[in-house]
């Protein structure tokens, strides 16, 4: 299935091996805990691990593999981190906030009310 | 010998994020609640926008980039827009 | 001629990133981010007003350090599972920053860093109630995004 196109020194290949498995096994602790994690506030941290340090890693990976592997600078790469470390904490916030919105409608007695409007 | 550790390292990757990716699966079907749902979502199309990043770097072809940030484009898209319908469409009738 | 130029530019050279660099590709990039830079004109959003904007590589280095320390954290905390008590909680932190962006983007690092969710701010009483996994000091935490957060956005965009 993988064919080895690029030709790379051991160096590079050693520190894009690390990078790629860091970033995979954060990504998988993280999807560990969203499923171990009792309640949804607290499971709303896990999937972050695999935004931040998992996108962090992997594309640090690519970066230096395509870099070194071509030989010129390619930062690709970049943008689909940028945009992931943008976007996501957006949906984060957007779905803690209509899950608070759910939660204080139930009465859940477990989530902080609504602070009085002075 | 560098080539035997990307394979190494690419496969394994690619093994730990399709484990990921079943596990994020799996809370679509546990729940127990629709934001929980919502947020697996999220997490099943992180892992596999790199799991084609990974793909790109076992091939050492650079077309799987353009996938994958069409695969975030959308996914933020999408979940962007569910939790919004949680907002609005359900509770408040 | 531009009404947005960082934004133009910053347009321009994402074009370029995707595409490879030559003549025809660099006009194009132009046009585009010209034309886009109408565009948002016409939405008219608020300017961001960056007074020190030296200071914003120091944010980014903060940031970077945090994720780095609380992925390693987080990661410890999870992999420790049911072993380990609860101790996550709500906190309401009181906060001085108003200018919107300051704000936006203060919730982004805090959400953006494992460990901490920013759920809910009230621009009624200036409070924003933040979700943290591992919660032993609540004042601690308080002083923490005070100190290291706070003070900076603030400097940053006055």
């Amino acid at each position: 299935m993988t064919e080895q196109v690029l030709d790379l020194p051991l160096w590079a290949a050693i520190a894009v091996a690390i990078f790629l498995v860091l970033g995979a096994l954060l990504t998988l602790i993280g999807t560990i805990g969203f499923l171990r994690l009792p309640t949804f506030y607290e499971r709303l941290h896990a999937p972050t691990l695999g935004t931040s340090g998992g996108v962090g890693a992997i594309l640090l990976a690519s970066i230096i593999y395509f870099s070194v592997g071509t030989g010129r600078l390619v930062v690709h790469e970049i943008l689909i981190g940028l945009f992931v470390s943008i976007t996501t904490p957006v949906t984060f916030m957007l779905l803690a906030r209509a899950a608070l919105h759910r939660d204080r409608a139930e009465k859940d007695p477990d989530v902080p009310a609504k602070a009085p409007a002075k | 010998m560098s080539a035997i550790i990307l394979f190494t390292a690419v496969s394994i990757a690619q093994l730990l994020l399709a484990v990921a990716m079943l596990i994020a699966s799996m809370r679509i079907f546990v729940g127990p609640r629709a934001q929980d749902r919502i947020i697996s979502l999220d997490t099943l199309y992180i892992s596999a926008m790199l799991l084609l990043v990974t793909f790109s770097i076992g091939t050492g072809r650079t077309v799987y980039f353009e996938a994958a940030l069409v695969i975030g484009l959308l996914g933020f898209v999408a979940t962007l827009a569910l939790a919004k319908f949680l907002m609005r469409g359900e509770v408040i009738e | 001629m531009l009404p947005y130029p960082i934004l133009s530019i910053c347009l321009a050279l994402m074009w370029m990133l995707l595409n490879s660099f030559s003549l025809g590709h660099l006009l194009l990039g132009a046009t585009v981010a010209i034309f886009s830079g109408w565009a948002l004109a016409s939405l008219r959003p608020d300017k961001p007003k960056l007074k020190k904007w030296y200071l914003l590589p120091k944010l980014f280095g903060l940031v970077f350090v945090d994720v780095i320390r609380s992925n390693i954290a987080v990661s410890w905390v999870l992999l420790q599972g049911k072993r380990r008590k609860d101790t996550s909680g709500f906190v309401l932190v009181p906060l001085k920053i108003e200018d919107p962006t300051a704000l936006a983007v203060m919730a982004v690092i805090l959400t953006a860093t494992p460990g901490s969710a920013w759920l809910e701010y009230d621009s009624g009483d200036k409070t924003v109630l933040i979700h943290v996994l591992d919660l032993i000091d609540k004042e601690a935490w308080i002083a923490n995004i005070k100190q290291r957060y706070e003070a900076l956005l603030m400097e940053i965009f006055a």
